[in-house]
């Protein structure tokens, strides 16, 4: 039955695979590899052979990268207001708690601090499954108090990226983020405090535009959806298809936009071969 | 061109002609009638201007008359010698600067540049500038700083350009470095919103010291349209929209995301062009004055601290 097979990859996304983490005993990767959920959380989340990299959250990358799995987390409380009494199909904070309640997070970024190989790091990541990754006041105020702690405490920054843009439920305060967080870095720059970028899929929109671009190391995972613009927008400004590849990890690097392209299961080790430089 | 909201005012001033047209010099009952008929037209364009939904102002931000920046720009200096060039690709002529006398002091003027007629708005690409344009921008931005002079920018854009090539470029990494950048500027910024604020675009030339916007203005994170695809997933929710995003000037004041409105004339910027740039310059003026009176320091500090307290959250 070989018409039955799928042929071309990442046409039809498996259920499966649109989820953060695999649930269930065995995943499937849209190549079609079936493999046990605990070999691929020993993978890094990597699918074996096809070096497929599976969607995951703040909690795993937590557990790649701190040290036995440990770290200290900041601000885990802080939820978001609805200071624009914003209402589209639904109120805004009726959206905010259905997505609490199915995700177990409190917004769409997590920040820590801990040991990465027995270095001090900061790390902000994003969950895409809460409403896309999308950065209102919350994902800005946590982004911009972990990068104060990194100022305080002369430690580095680590910022990964996944997310849709800025979210429209808050309007003008999701466009000032941008602003935000761009001010911390211009001061962890002045401070001399590495700050690395890792974008993974897919960092678009406001995302983009501000923290994610403004690495002093721009780094993504392989095969990640990176741009401003969304592929779907600018087919409509162009009326063309677009090329093969197009805003792909591979093409912002030849581009000239990312420093190097890390393996998720290489990241721990890069990083801390890149920070122990920079410290020596 | 008329909008569906200046119709009644525009039926009545009809009326006021034709009322001109028949009445004799001494004719005392239509004299009088005359003068009724012109309270009763001031009043009512009083209080259809000060009533405006957010979706009303949209559309005279978008009015084919409304003065653009460079409209204003001419219209407020007496010298002005405009610079080209990002240095590295090419001339993005959807953003514009310059160097311009005001009152005898020298500023750095840049915006975003639409364009009035078919052809011109080709060549400004309809005032969405290209990653080039936000590189220029801030090359001004840095030659204003080497030289000691306030940059003042014009911000009216539909948007940063969604094409295939500016994705090549960098249009997040342009528009990103200039948010950091405009940050670290040690000359006094003014920003102002003359016409469209939309999004990223808008706010690559928006980090200053004092941010304002015209009264019927807007700035947000998407264009209503925009919003009523995505969110409705249908273009005829715009109004809705329009309202739900708070993008007018009233209520960006009220968010704390700006610094002040600038009053423009009943009906709109575009029916008293020369008021509106004479209302411009006082509070540029005024704005600079304030400025000059703090350190560079003290300004970078204020404008960092300024940014970073929005956003609303619950702990």
């Amino acid at each position: 039955m070989s018409w039955f097979n799928r042929t071309d990859k990442g046409i039809l996304t498996p259920t499966e695979a649109k989820r953060e983490v695999p649930d269930g005993l065995w995943f499937k990767s849209p190549g079609g590899k079936i493999i046990h959920t605990r070999e691929l959380k020993n993978n890094a989340y990597v699918v074996p052979e096809e070096d497929y990299h599976v969607r995951i959250g703040s909690q795993e990358y937590f557990e790649i990268l701190f040290d036995d799995g440990a770290f200290t987390e900041l601000d885990a409380n802080m939820e978001s207001a609805d200071p624009l009494k914003f209402k589209d199909t639904k109120p805004y904070p009726k959206r905010i708690k259905e997505t609490q309640e199915k995700t177990e997070l409190k917004d769409a970024v997590r920040t820590a601090y801990g040991k990465m190989s027995g270095m001090d790091l900061v790390v902000a990541c994003m969950d895409f499954s809460f409403i896309g990754g999308s950065m209102g006041s919350v994902v800005g105020e946590k982004i911009a108090r972990a990068m104060d702690h990194s100022l305080k405490h002369n430690k580095p920054f680590l910022m990964i990226s996944r997310s849709g843009g800025a979210r429209m439920m808050e309007a003008g305060l999701s466009l000032m983020q941008m602003a935000k967080t761009s001010a911390k870095i211009a001061l962890l720059d002045q401070a001399k405090i590495p700050y690395i970028s890792l974008m993974t899929d897919p960092t678009t929109g406001g995302v983009t535009a501000s923290y994610a671009m403004l690495g002093d190391f721009n780094i993504a995972e392989p095969g990640a959806l990176i741009g401003f613009a969304g592929p779907r927008v600018i087919r409509e400004t162009i009326g063309k298809d677009l090329p093969k590849g197009f805003q792909s990890a591979e093409f912002v690097l030849d581009h000239g936009f990312l420093d190097f392209i890390v393996d998720r299961r290489n990241l721990k080790s890069k990083l801390t071969t890149l920070l122990k430089m920079l410290a020596g | 061109m008329l909008l569906e909201f200046e119709k009644p005012i525009a039926e009545l001033e009809a009326k006021l002609n034709d009322m001109k047209h028949l009445a004799g010099d001494n004719d005392k009952t239509v004299n009088n009638a005359i003068q009724a008929l012109e309270k009763k037209i001031l009043e009512l364009k009083k209080e259809t201007f000060e009533n405006l939904t957010g979706w009303q102002r949209v559309q005279l931000s978008r009015h084919p008359d409304r003065p653009y920046t460079l409209d204003y720009i001419y219209a407020l200096t007496t010298d002005f010698i405009e610079l080209h060039g990002d240095r590295n690709v090419s001339d993005d002529k959807a953003m514009v600067g310059g160097f311009g006398t005001i009152e005898g002091q020298t500023f750095m003027l840049i915006g975003q540049q639409k364009g009035r007629n078919t052809k011109q708005r080709q060549i400004r690409n309809f005032g969405m500038a290209n990653p080039e344009g936000y590189r220029k921008a801030l090359r001004l931005m840095r030659m204003a700083e080497k030289f000691n002079k306030p940059i003042i920018t014009f911000i009216d854009t539909p948007g940063a350009f969604p094409g295939l090539e500016a994705e090549e470029r960098g249009q997040g990494e342009a528009i990103a470095r200039n948010l950091k950048e405009m940050f670290t500027l040690t000359v006094p910024v003014i920003c102002i919103i003359i016409g469209e604020g939309a999004s990223g675009g808008a706010l690559g030339i928006g980090i200053g010291d004092r941010v304002y916007m015209l009264e019927n203005t807007w700035y947000s994170v998407i264009s209503p349209e925009s919003c009523s695809s995505i969110l409705w997933r249908s273009w005829d929710y715009k109004e809705q929209a329009a309202e739900v995003l708070k993008l007018t000037a009233k209520d960006m004041l009220q968010l704390k995301m700006i610094d002040g409105i600038i009053k423009e004339p009943l009906g709109g910027a575009h029916t008293d062009a020369k008021w509106m740039s004479e209302e411009l310059k006082r509070n540029i003026l005024t704005a600079t004055k304030e400025l000059n009176k703090l350190s560079a320091e003290e300004r970078i500090q204020q404008r960092i601290d300024k940014f970073c307290a929005m956003g609303v959250v619950k702990e």
